[in-house]
């Protein structure tokens, strides 16, 4: 039998129908829905009156518009506070589970879907979102979809796709102390560039992946789409199962069992072939942070700004106000930011409270830490964590996109400068004239204490803890 | 959806490459739901800039743009789509798309072609030095200028929907009996979600 990757084995599975010279009707498992993409598709049901295919398949909730002051509630702008009352009548005209505020599962999709258990190895998952890939760390393919194709998704049930190609991504080695997955993704994207996996789904594999969390896998395979990739993707393992298990959607009984060996087979036969094959060793990593106005622009933190002569150099250190040969290091910052898809889950609320313990951020530092769904607030509250990040002078907010996107009310003000846990740091991304530094929650952390860009690996013993 | 079969008119040379969602439509404007009203926020932060090509009055309406490789990249928002619609474009030629704006521009019949970087150079220089009228040929994949006729590929199924006016979703409906026996198999052997 012909050897097969997991992306070969789990798209062929979904395979209704592939006609020569025509896109694959690929089936659909599992559709994220949220208010700023969904309007319009749930328009073109009723336009064409066709009914949602399934509506269990589709699972609802407020992320990107909402405010995340505590009375958010409140919406004060009236087209958001409109998308979001759209959201709630398309959801009960349609007869879809919507996880409103207060539901005790509110959030940020990505973080969501998984803590829910709806996001399972196998599946194909998508959402009017680029970074839906972070369901790939359960072994799943997850990939952002417009508008249009969420409509054709809530009608049939598929849409219609070529097979990209595949790609490997292998970490090799152990990240040192205070390195982390945020760090590993900010390096393949430094080293292939924002295009560099156009067209490939990544399987990513080796020896950094095993060892880690799934909180970690799902922060690397989210910034899959920085380097163009379609999606990311981890086979899933113990993990995985461990993750999963008693989770609301997660099978029980026997249909766990049948689920474990149906996963199980899923994983890339030893000697398959990808189209493209890099190997990074993550022994010598050090925490990256971004330089300039897309991801790529990123070096280590122990690094000086690379002299580059193109445009989009020049452009984008114009912009951010640095120059060639500068350290990145010690550069002075007003704002720092912990949350968004790809940090804003319990791990990355737990380191940035170890290192903020017993500690306070600079003075010219406003801090904002926000957790991706009201179960991780929950949590962080039980562990004490939303107390010692108060105290320390940073302010633990409620749950959504927050500054991950500047379409809400928390926006980095234009000219300052912010370290942030997010996954882009285009012109403006954070807000009109924002400039934004990519980092872990923990360099983050860090240099919101130390009022300027700092490494955290100072906090971290051998083993790993933050002593 | 309109059939589209040729597209003619004045080329804008946007010469700049990795141009991002964010650029062509920043999240601020995305709070409407309704699907018009977004050209007149299209690159908007470019625009601040007199000299951005957008600004020359002759290229309102302008029905082509060329620009630089992996254009349309970042967020999935076809929001970004429609803005460009909106402006009048109807054709893009760049030496790369990103991989999910190129989706989200065939479900608007957006045209995407794709030119080795030498080929888009040279357009470029053409345009920028004095005005460039293309005639894009949809059913024989040709763009002709002056006395040039270049080539290009297109995927035969989008082709087909472009010429003929027909939307995916028509296909998709026509085939949902398919769709529903192979759901049906999916959730005895492959799916488990516990539904409750
Ligand atoms: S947190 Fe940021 S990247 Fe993630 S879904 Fe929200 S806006 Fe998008």
């Amino acid at each position: 039998m012909k050897k097969e990757n997991i992306i070969d084995k789990v798209w062929n599975a979904h395979i209704v129908q592939q006609k020569q010279g025509h896109p694959a009707i690929l089936a659909i498992d599992f559709c994220l829905v949220h208010e700023v993409t969904s309007a319009q598709a749930f328009d073109t049901l009723r336009e064409r009156k066709l009914p949602v295919f399934d509506t269990k398949s589709l699972l609802a909730t407020v992320d990107h518009s909402i405010p995340t002051r505590k009375n958010r509630h409140e919406i004060f702008d009236e087209m958001a506070k409109a998308q979001v009352q759209k959201l709630r009548d398309n959801t009960k005209e349609f007869n879809v589970p919507f996880y409103d505020m207060d539901s005790s599962h509110q959030g940020i999709v990505h973080v969501v879907g998984p803590e829910l258990g709806m996001t399972q190895p196998g599946m194909t998952i998508v959402c009017g979102d680029s970074h839906t890939a972070t369901h790939g760390a359960f072994g799943a393919i997850a990939f952002g979809i417009g508008t249009s194709t969420v409509g054709h998704v809530f009608a049939s049930g598929c849409l219609l796709m070529n097979k990209p190609k595949t790609m490997q991504v292998e970490f090799t080695g152990e990240f040192q102390p205070g390195v982390t997955a945020k760090d590993a993704v900010m390096k393949l994207i430094a080293n292939i560039g924002i295009g560099g996996a156009n067209g490939h789904i990544i399987e990513y594999t080796g020896s950094a992946i095993e060892s880690m969390s799934m909180e970690a896998r799902m922060t690397l395979c989210n910034m899959s789409i920085e380097c163009g990739a379609v999606a990311g993707l981890i086979a899933p393992d113990k993990a995985t199962y461990d993750y999963l298990k008693g989770k609301k959607y997660a099978p029980t009984g026997d249909s766990w069992n049948k689920a474990i060996a149906y996963w199980e087979s899923l994983k890339s036969d030893s000697d398959c072939c990808y189209d493209k094959t890099i190997i990074i060793d993550v022994s010598d990593l050090n925490p990256m942070v971004s330089w300039g106005t897309n991801p790529q622009q990123a070096i280590e933190i122990n690094q000086t700004i690379p002299k580059n002569t193109d445009d989009m150099s020049k452009n984008a250190l114009d912009y951010v106000k640095l120059s060639i040969n500068q350290p990145i290091k010690d550069t002075k910052l007003d704002w720092a930011f912990v949350g968004s898809c790809t940090n804003g889950r319990i791990e990355d609320m737990r380191v940035t409270a170890a290192i903020l313990k017993d500690k306070k951020i600079a003075e010219h530092i406003t801090f904002y830490v926000v957790p991706g769904s009201e179960q991780v607030m929950a949590q962080a509250d039980d562990e004490g964590l939303i107390d010692i990040i108060n105290s320390s002078g940073a302010e633990f907010r409620m749950p959504g996109c927050s500054m991950c996107l500047g379409m809400n009310d928390d926006k980095v003000p234009a000219g300052s400068r912010c370290i942030s846990s997010t996954n882009r740091n285009f012109v403006g991304r954070q807000g009109t004239g924002s400039i934004t530094h990519l980092a872990s929650p923990a360099t983050v952390a860090a240099s919101a204490i130390a009022g300027k860009i700092v490494s955290p690996i100072a906090y971290f013993n051998q083993a790993g803890e933050i002593a | 959806m309109k059939a589209i079969k040729k597209i003619q008119g004045i080329a804008i040379p946007m010469n700049m490459t990795d141009i991002d969602t964010d650029i062509i439509i920043p999240a601020q404007y995305l709070t409407s739901t309704s699907q018009t009203g977004y050209g007149q926020h299209a690159f908007s932060r470019l625009k601040s800039d007199p000299d951005f090509v957008l600004n020359q009055s002759k290229y309102s309406q302008a029905p082509i743009l060329i620009t630089g490789a992996n254009f349309g990249c970042g967020s999935s928002r076809e929001h970004a789509v429609w803005a460009i619609k909106e402006l009048g474009i109807n054709a893009i030629i760049a030496p790369s798309f990103a991989d999910i704006f190129a989706n989200n521009a065939k479900k608007n019949g957006l045209v995407l072609i794709q030119q080795p970087q030498d080929v888009v150079d040279k357009l470029f220089n053409d345009a920028e030095s004095s005005e460039l009228i293309l005639k894009i040929d949809i059913e024989n994949q040709t763009i002709q200028y002056y006395e040039n006729t270049l080539e290009f590929t297109l995927s035969e199924f989008f082709k087909h929907c472009l010429i003929n006016g027909l939307d995916e979703l028509d296909y998709l409906m026509s085939n949902i009996d398919n769709i529903k026996d192979f759901k049906q198999k999916q959730v005895s052997n492959s799916l488990f979600i516990n539904r409750q």
